[in-house]
C-alpha cells in the first residue's frame, strides 16, 4: 500500500495546479489546513482577549464607564457600565472562545495537521478529506459560537463549564438563544475533534517514513499523537453532555433537573470526564513541542527520552482518573475524594520527570537564546508554577478553602497562558519559516517575549493572594464584600497590568502580518534543526517529498560526535548508516 | 490588605492552614530548586563561539532519582491530607451533638432556618431568617443544605469551609466557629446574573449571647406569625 500510495504521490508530487478554491479554501492539504486552523484560531484568540479585557476593566474600576464601552449596546453595557449579566457572559464566552477555539485549535488543529505529516515522511494526513471536514466544522462552530455574542438575550450565561440545571433551564440562567447556541457549536467542535484525532491516530500508526521506528518519533509527535487519542475518547463525552444539554433546553428533557427527577451532578461527571483528559489536551502538544525546541537551542539530544515518552503516556493515562478532583466540594461523597485526591496528587511525577529532563538537556547544553528558545525555557519557568500551585488544590482539605477563588483562577492561567501559550509564541515562530517560507522578526519577537513575561506574572501572580483572600471566581463586583474591599487596589493593579499584557500582543500580531509579507526569506533549515521537515524547501511545497524519505536516527541528534556540525538531521545518511529493512509498520 | 490567609475562625481551620503552609515549604523548594536551576543554566551555558554542547542521551541514575523523591512526597502528602479530609469531610466527620440550622439557597439568597428554642429542625418552633446567619462560638454546626433551583455554594473563608448546595441533594456539612464576631457568607458558585450580590452576614456570637438572640428572634418569629 504505501508503496503503490508513495509512487502516485510522486505523479503530482511538486506541480501543483489545483484551482484557488481548492488550493486554500476547501483544500485538502493537510499543511493549508493547519494553517487556515492558525489564522482563524488566532482570530479567536484576540476576541477571547477583549473580552478578558472587559471583565478585568469591570472587576478593576467596578460601575466605572468603560473607555470605549460606549458602543456596546444598552443590554450590555449602558453608558459603557457593564451589567452583571453582560458580565457573566463575558466569563463564560472568555472560557469558551479561549479553551475551545484558541488554545486547543492552535496546538492541535494547527501542528498536529502541520507537523505529523512533515516530521513522520509523508505526504499527507490519512484521511486528508475527512481533516477538510475537522476544519470546516471546527469553524462553522466558531462562527455559531461568535453569532450567539449578538442573539437578543446574549451569550450564554453560565461559566464555559455549563454548570447545570443553571445552563438547562432558560428561568435560571436568563439567556435562552444564546445557551443553545453553546451547545450546538461545541457539539459542532467535538464533531471537528473526533474527525481530526482519527485521522492523526491513523496516519502516525501507518504513514511513517521507512526508519521512522516508534522510538526515532520527535517527542512533539508522540505528544500529540498520545493527545489524539485522549481526544477522541474524550470529546464523544463532551458531544454527548451537549446533546443532552441541547435536548433539556429545547426539548423539554430533564437529564440535568432536579425537580422533574434530573441529576444536578451528571452535568459535572460527564463535563470534568471530558474535561480532564481536555487539560492535557490543552498542554501535552505544548510539552511535546517545547521538547523540540529545547533540544534544538541547547544543541543537545534530549536528556531522557524514553522517560520523557513514558511521561507523556503516563500523564494521558491517569489523566482519565482525577476528573472528581474538580468536585471535591460538589455533594460528590466525600470518600470518592480520597482516591482521586491520590490519583491527582501522582499526576506530579510524570511532570517533574518532564521538568528535570528538560533541565536536564539545557545541563552543560549550549544554548542558543533564539525567540521560539526563549519562550520555550519560559514555559518550562511558568509551568513549574501552575504544576505546583496544583498541589494545592490537590490536597481535599485546602481545596475546600481555594476552591473557586483566585486562587484557581491563577493556578489555571499559569498553566494555560504560562505554560500552552508560551509554548505557542515559541513554536509559531519556530515553524513560521516551514509554514510562509520567511522568518518572524528576531528583535521583536525578543520584545514581546521579555514583556509579556514581566506583565503575565504581573497579571497572574498576585491572583494567588487573591484566592487565599478567599475572593470568589466569577462575581461581577468584588466590592459587595466587605473582606474584599481592601483588595480592591490589588485587583485595580491586576487589571492595569493585564491590559499592557494585552496591548504587548499587539506587537505580536504585527510582527506576524508583517513577516508574512516583509519577512526575511527562509532558508531550508534556519534553526539547523534534526527533523524531517528541514528536508524540505521553506515553505514545504504540496506533496511534500518527490520521494519518501529515509530515516537513520533518532531526532535530537545534537552535538553528536559524528558529525562535523553540532547537529545531524534524522534524514542524513553517514556512510556507517544501513538502509531500514522495510517500512516501518509490516504489511501496509 | 493581607497577603496571608484569612484569620483562623474554626476549629479545622489551624489543620487547613497547617496543611498548606507544608505544602507551601514542598512546592516552595520544589520552585527555588528548578526555577534556581534554570537561571543558572542559561547563564552558565549559553552559547559560546567554539564551544560544543556535551553529548549524552540521559542517565537511569537521575530518572530514578528524580522519578522516587517526587513519588513518595506525593503518596506521603496524600496520606496526611487525607488524615484531615476524614477528620473535616468523611462520612462520620459530624459531630454527634452538632447544633443543626438549614440553609436553603435560591437566586439570590440564603434563607436560614434555625431550631427555634427546643433545638432540634421540622418542629414547630423552627423560624426562618433571610441572609443572617447566626451561630454559637464553641458548639459544633451542622448545615442541612438544600436549593430552591440552581448550585450554589456555601463559603465562609475564617471558617475555610466550602460546601456545594445543590437542588435534588441533601447535603449536610458542619464547622464549630471559634472567634466571637461579625462575617460574611458568599456565594461561590456562579448561580446567575446576582451571583455577586448572594451574600450574607454571619454572626458568631457567645453562648450567651446567643441564646439571648434566640430568645428574641423565636419571640419576634412568632410575633409576625401571630400578626399574618
Amino acid at each position: 500500500m504505501t508503496t503503490v500510495a508513495a509512487t502516485a504521490q510522486v505523479a503530482h508530487g511538486h506541480h501543483d495546479d489545483r484551482p484557488f478554491i481548492r488550493k486554500y479554501i476547501f483544500s485538502t492539504d493537510h499543511k493549508i489546513i493547519g494553517i487556515q486552523f492558525l489564522f482563524v484560531s488566532l482570530f479567536f484568540l484576540l476576541v477571547g482577549g477583549l473580552l478578558a479585557m472587559q471583565m478585568r476593566w469591570q472587576l478593576g474600576f467596578p460601575g466605572k464607564p468603560m473607555p470605549g464601552g460606549g458602543i456596546l449596546p444598552e443590554t450590555m453595557a449602558p453608558g459603557g457600565v457593564i451589567l452583571p449579566e453582560y458580565y457573566i457572559q463575558l466569563v463564560t464566552m472568555h472560557g469558551t472562545f479561549m479553551v475551545f477555539f484558541a488554545i486547543m485549535p492552535l496546538l492541535v488543529g494547527v501542528y498536529a495537521n502541520f507537523l505529523i505529516p512533515l516530521k513522520i515522511g509523508t505526504h499527507d494526513m490519512a484521511f486528508p478529506r475527512i481533516n477538510m471536514w475537522s476544519f470546516w466544522s471546527a469553524f462553522a462552530a466558531g462562527l455559531v459560537m461568535l453569532a450567539s455574542l449578538f442573539v437578543p438575550e446574549g451569550a450564554a450565561r453560565a461559566g464555559w463549564t455549563m454548570y447545570a440545571p443553571l445552563s438547562a433551564r432558560h428561568d435560571y440562567s436568563g439567556a435562552e438563544l444564546g445557551q443553545e447556541l453553546w451547545s450546538i457549536s461545541i457539539v459542532l467542535l467535538g464533531l471537528s475533534s473526533i474527525l481530526g484525532s482519527l485521522n492523526y491516530i491513523t496516519t502516525v500508526i501507518n504513514n511513517r517514513a521507512p526508519g521512522m521506528t516508534w522510538f526515532r518519533m520527535p517527542l512533539s509527535v508522540w505528544a500529540l499523537f498520545i493527545t489524539a487519542i485522549l481526544g477522541i475518547l474524550a470529546l464523544p463525552v463532551l458531544s454527548g453532555a451537549a446533546i443532552m444539554l441541547l435536548f433539556d433546553q429545547i426539548l423539554g428533557t430533564h437529564f440535568f433537573d432536579p425537580p422533574a427527577g434530573g441529576q444536578a451532578l451528571l452535568w459535572q461527571h460527564l463535563f470534568w470526564f471530558f474535561g480532564h483528559p481536555e487539560v492535557y489536551i490543552l498542554i501535552l502538544p505544548a510539552m511535546g513541542m517545547v521538547s523540540d525546541i529545547i533540544a534544538n537551542g541547547s544543541r543537545k539530544p534530549i536528556f531522557g527520552y524514553h522517560s520523557m515518552v513514558f511521561a507523556i503516556i503516563s500523564i494521558a493515562f491517569l489523566g482519565w482518573i482525577v476528573w472528581g478532583h474538580h468536585m471535591f466540594v460538589s455533594g460528590m461523597n466525600p470518600t470518592l475524594g480520597s482516591s482521586f485526591m491520590v490519583s491527582t496528587l501522582v499526576i506530579a511525577v510524570p511532570s517533574a520527570v518532564k521538568t528535570f529532563n528538560w533541565m536536564g538537556t539545557m545541563w552543560r547544553g549550549n544554548l542558543r537564546f533564539t525567540v521560539p528558545m526563549l519562550n520555550a525555557v519560559a514555559f518550562v519557568a511558568m509551568f513549574v508554577i501552575g504544576g505546583l500551585s496544583g498541589i494545592y488544590m490537590a490536597a481535599t482539605p485546602v481545596d475546600m478553602f481555594i476552591h473557586d477563588t483566585y486562587f484557581i483562577v491563577a493556578h489555571l492561567h499559569y498553566v494555560l497562558f504560562g505554560g500552552s501559550l508560551f509554548a505557542l509564541f515559541g513554536a509559531i515562530p519556530f515553524w513560521f519559516p516551514k509554514m510562509f517560507g520567511r522568518m518572524m522578526s528576531e528583535p521583536w519577537g525578543k520584545i514581546h517575549f521579555w514583556l509579556t513575561f514581566v506583565f503575565y506574572n504581573l497579571v497572574f501572580f498576585p491572583m494567588h493572594t487573591l484566592g487565599m483572600a478567599g475572593h470568589m471566581r466569577r462575581i461581577y463586583d468584588p466590592t459587595q464584600y466587605e473582606f474584599l474591599k481592601p483588595y480592591q487596589p490589588l485587583n485595580e493593579f491586576i487589571s492595569i497590568s493585564a491590559f499592557l499584557l494585552f496591548a504587548t500582543q499587539i506587537i505580536f500580531f504585527v510582527n506576524f502580518w508583517y513577516s508574512l509579507f516583509k519577512g526575511k526569506k527562509a532558508p531550508q533549515n534556519p534553526w539547523e534543526d534534526n527533523g524531517l521537515e528541514w528536508s524540505l524547501a521553506s515553505p514545504a511545497p504540496h506533496g511534500n517529498w518527490a520521494t519518501t524519505p529515509t530515516v537513520y536516527r533518532g531526532p535530537y541528534e545534537y552535538s553528536s560526535p559524528q558529525a562535523t556540525e553540532d547537529y545531524l538531521p534524522q534524514y542524513k545518511k553517514l556512510p556507517t548508516d544501513r538502509e531500514p529493512a522495510t517500512a516501518p509498520v509490516a504489511g501496509h | 490588605m493581607s497577603w496571608w490567609l484569612p484569620l483562623k475562625g474554626s476549629t479545622f481551620a489551624g489543620e487547613i492552614d497547617g496543611l498548606f503552609i507544608a505544602i507551601l515549604v514542598i512546592t516552595g523548594i520544589a520552585f527555588v530548586i528548578v526555577e534556581a536551576g534554570l537561571i543558572w543554566f542559561v547563564v552558565r551555558y549559553r552559547a559560546r563561539p567554539g564551544r560544543k554542547a556535551f553529548y549524552t542521551h540521559g542517565s537511569t541514575r537521575a530518572e530514578v532519582i528524580w522519578t522516587a523523591i517526587p513519588a513518595v512526597t506525593m503518596v506521603a502528602l496524600g496520606l496526611v491530607s487525607n488524615h484531615y479530609w476524614v477528620q473535616i469531610k468523611g462520612r462520620n466527620s459530624i459531630p454527634p451533638n452538632a447544633y443543626p440550622i438549614g440553609i436553603h439557597a435560591k437566586q439570590f439568597e440564603w434563607q436560614v432556618t434555625y431550631p427555634g428554642p427546643d433545638g432540634k429542625l421540622g418542629t414547630a418552633d423552627d423560624f426562618t431568617v433571610r441572609n443572617q446567619l447566626h451561630v454559637p462560638a464553641g458548639r459544633p454546626i451542622v448545615l442541612a443544605l438544600s436549593s430552591e433551583d440552581v448550585i450554589h455554594s456555601f463559603f465562609v473563608p475564617q471558617f475555610r469551609v466550602r460546601q456545594d448546595v445543590v437542588p435534588g441533594m441533601d447535603i449536610k456539612a458542619w464547622f464549630q466557629a471559634t472567634v466571637p464576631g461579625t462575617y460574611e457568607l458568599g456565594c461561590s458558585q456562579l448561580c446567575g446574573l446576582g451571583h455577586y450580590r448572594m451574600r450574607a452576614q454571619v454572626f458568631v456570637h457567645t453562648p450567651e449571647e446567643y441564646d439571648a438572640w434566640m430568645k428574641r428572634a423565636a419571640k419576634r418569629a412568632a410575633q409576625g406569625e401571630a400578626s399574618e
